[in-house]
């Protein structure tokens, strides 16, 4: 397999960053609030094993979506929820800026990737993604496209440039422009057919909106043009819904 | 005419005060600036730097089991996987995976002529998936030990290369994972992929169960 040392060595990667932040400096805060439970794991439904006070220092470990690891004075190492967090102080005693995500992350944003699938002219589309952001309007983006279809199987690969209408709103419509290549290939079981690569030009509109985190929702429509060897240009229409999420 | 001597006394006494005043007050200063100060304030800035807390969202693994193709056998599969947890419950996985096909009960039977080159038979898949951790809890071994678990369920889309085609493929299943340390996890999981075929003429629906085992780190 071509991805195999790929993967392989993402997890050394990973096993290797364990080993070596065992000996990192943590955060460390004071509790502000009544009490915080510790869990055993990052998640509802892991018990609680542990109860620190207000006013005791912890020590943050890791973090984990909504869960902090802390380490306490006396050893003990468990998960607590985001929110028991939140009002805990600095060792200034200034409050701790827990950094929490939100909407003003989604503002501020640089890059995204995502995920869409839809319909693709009558076949099954799955899009990829990536985007950088020029200006709280402005973005471009990269995409890799699969169509899968009952007689051929389209890749496209785009390059998008992006207008997003209200940044400032959880729900914006947007407008695209964007130009790349299709690649087609009809099914094995036809005869007689054969590859093809042909320039494509894109104009669309759609709609993202902001849902937690890093998470965002997307529909869009995109109308295409593709640029055939033959007489008439093909039109293609394209339907799609998906999730992305930015850094 | 006395108003005007008086008016042309004041002027000339305001003017020449406001001049002398001033020279005498940036004599002082330059004087004062010559001077060390009394005290030489001797307080070295510290650099707050709070170290970064380590986030682990991210799980990257490998996995192998056994796949069913239809008609084709069951075989052995191979595959990695990747995942981003967006919230406790919710994550997405990006899965590839590769199995080598066998002879269908047909080919073998009648000796005849086969239905696939060796490249065709190999089977490989890619999909984006979303799950769901649906019952996050403990798991005890033994008397002494409990291992945090969570059991999923999953279901995604993605592409089938199989008998010379591209084939759309939707897969769904469920999945256990087991963490004996929390940047460690243990997965058991089954997942059916279903995609529609023509190979035998005519266009049917179908269903490849794979049962797999893997193991994953978070970073």
């Amino acid at each position: 397999m071509r991805w195999s040392w790929l993967v392989l060595s993402l997890c050394q990667f990973a096993i290797a960053g364990h080993a070596a932040g065992a000996e990192r400096p943590l955060r460390e805060v004071t509790i502000a609030d009544p009490f915080i439970e510790l869990h055993t794991g990052p998640g509802r439904g892991y018990p609680i094993f542990f109860v620190a006070e207000r006013g005791e220092q912890i020590a943050l470990v890791k973090r984990r979506t909504e869960w902090f690891k802390v380490r306490v004075a006396r050893g003990q190492e468990g998960w607590v929820h985001f929110e028991q967090l939140t009002t805990t102080l600095d060792l200034d005693g200034e409050p701790f800026d827990l950094p929490a995500l939100g909407f003003s992350d989604y503002a501020a944003r640089r890059w995204e990737v995502g995920t869409l699938y839809g319909d693709f002219g009558g076949a099954n589309v799955i899009g990829l993604y990536g985007s950088r952001s020029f200006t709280p309007n402005l973005s471009g983006e990269l995409w890799l496209s699969q169509a899968l279809g009952r007689f051929s199987d389209s890749t496209l690969a785009t390059v998008n440039i992006v207008h997003l209408m209200y940044p400032d709103w959880r729900a914006s419509p947007y407008f695209t422009l964007g130009a790349g290549v299709i690649k087609t290939e009809p099914k094995a079981t036809l005869v007689a057919t054969t590859d093809r690569s042909d320039s494509i030009a894109l104009a669309g509109a759609g709609v993202r909106m902001y849902l937690s985190r890093r998470f965002v929702f997307r529909a869009e429509y995109k109308a295409h043009v593709v640029f055939t060897s033959r007489n008439d240009n093909e039109e293609v229409s394209e339907w799609k819904a998906g999730f992305s999420f930015f850094f | 005419m006395e108003s005007r001597v008086l008016v042309l006394f004041l002027a000339s006494t305001l003017a020449v005060g406001s001049l002398t005043g001033c020279g005498r007050d940036a004599l002082v200063r330059a004087d004062e600036a010559a001077q060390p100060p009394v005290i030489e304030p001797d307080v070295e800035r510290r650099e707050i730097d709070p170290p970064r807390i380590d986030t682990e969202d991210f799980e990257v693994g490998i996995f192998a089991g056994q796949l069913s193709v239809e008609d084709f056998g069951v075989n052995t599969v191979a595959g990695a996987r990747f995942a981003y947890h967006v919230t406790e419950g919710f994550f997405v996985e990006l899965a590839a995976g590769e199995a080598d096909t066998e002879l269908t009960s047909f080919e073998r039977l009648s000796g005849a002529a086969q239905l696939l080159t060796d490249s065709e038979r190999e089977y490989s898949y890619y999909n984006v998936s979303l799950g769901y951790n649906i019952f996050p809890g403990e798991g005890f071994v033994g008397r002494r030990r409990a291992l945090n678990m969570a059991t999923y369920v999953i279901g995604g889309v993605g592409k089938t290369t199989f008998a010379g085609d591209d084939r759309f493929t939707v897969n769904f299943g469920v999945g256990m994972r087991v963490m004996p340390l929390d940047w460690f996890a243990v997965h058991a999981d089954l997942r059916d992929h279903v995609f529609d075929i023509d190979l035998l003429g005519q266009e049917k629906t179908s269903h490849n169960l794979e049962a797999h085992v893997g193991v994953t780190f978070f970073f």
